[in-house]
């Protein structure tokens, strides 16, 4: 992955409006955040293959980035984002690492579902 | 009943730092080791900086490391459930419960690592726990195996006493480290910065600890 140019991102973005998606959604601060301390919260949220189509999509910020995608009936937004790639298979990877490189929120989007 | 050592964790690397030592003795001595391993650990969260993978290319990479750490302690005999990382949970317990005992009937263990339901802090370890000590409750108690268990939960030594077995695992040193280093996209930190260094973090390393279920 690369760290965020927004004009590529949203040159990408551009490429997947209008389209029949499947949607990769997640944040996370890691299964052990209480048990390492006690003060704070395990908070995971995760879709795998919401199937969605963007009416349009924007990213914005000067980094971390945020990336907001509206749709028929709501919004589907991430923040704190810093990497991205299209990968092998044509695929939008967006994702927040921190300083240790630890994964903290992911957005995808791919026209064929991800492996489950 | 013969030799054979089942364990039975949800994520390639759990066998790393607490079991690997013990599977490296059986292995050393020609005894069978069977080890299902349920999900390719796909949300891990260590991506590296810079990156070295994504969300996407993590499970490959996992795969890879898992299949060499087995190597590392001769497991020859590798099970994967094909299951999806924190999900364990979310599955039919009894269905899960079932294919464990699926391959308890088929390998007849005289021994079934798993972690210790109640005291092992992940969900998806906490789930395999208690599947595992279902489909051990479901057979007659003569056919059972010893069901030894890891726990890591601060209430563990509180609530269930001093481990009940406390392996000593030195002779296979070398063994266990290139289990542990084989999940290098997991552990790489960990034994840059600690386990090398640390005297404290290596003794805990020679020892491996297990408590007896009561089933």
């Amino acid at each position: 992955m690369q760290h965020i140019q927004a004009h590529e991102v949203q040159s990408a973005l551009d490429h997947f409006i209008g389209k029949e998606l499947y949607l990769h959604l997640e944040t996370t601060n890691g299964a052990y955040a209480n048990h390492n301390n006690d003060r704070v919260l395990t908070v995971n949220a995760y879709i795998r293959n919401g199937k969605v189509t963007p009416l349009s999509g924007k990213i914005m910020g000067n980094g971390p980035f945020r990336v907001g995608l509206k749709i028929e009936l709501g919004w589907i937004y991430a923040e704190g984002l810093t990497h991205w790639e299209i990968d092998s298979e044509g695929r939008l990877l967006l994702a927040g690492h921190d300083h240790e490189g630890r994964l903290a929120v992911a957005l995808q989007l791919s026209s064929s579902p991800f492996d489950v | 009943m013969n030799n054979h050592l089942l364990v039975i964790f949800p994520h390639p690397d759990d066998e790393a730092f607490g079991v690997s030592g013990t599977i490296a003795q059986h292995t050393k001595k020609g005894l069978p080791v069977t080890y299902v391993c349920l999900t390719l650990g796909q949300m891990g969260r260590n991506m590296g900086n810079p990156p070295f993978a994504t969300r996407e290319s993590l499970p490959l990479i996992r795969l890879k490391e898992l299949e060499d750490a087995c190597e590392a302690v001769g497991i020859t005999d590798l099970r994967r459930f094909g299951l999806r990382d924190k999900t364990i949970e979310f599955e039919d317990e009894k269905v899960l419960a079932e294919r464990f005992l699926t391959v308890i009937k088929e390998v007849n263990p005289a021994t079934l690592i798993t972690f210790y339901p109640g005291y092992s802090v992940h969900p998806d370890h906490e789930a395999t726990g208690r599947a595992v000590v279902r489909a051990v409750q479901s057979l007659p108690e003569n056919e059972r195996p010893e069901l030894l268990c890891v726990a890591f939960a601060k209430n563990s030594e509180e609530d269930l006493g001093a481990p009940h077995i406390v392996n000593d695992v030195s002779d296979v040193f070398e063994e266990k480290m290139n289990c542990i280093k084989a999940h290098k996209s997991q552990t790489q930190w960990l034994v840059d910065s600690v386990v090398e260094k640390d005297p404290k973090m290596l003794a805990w390393v020679q020892n491996e600890r297990f408590w007896r279920y009561p089933v």
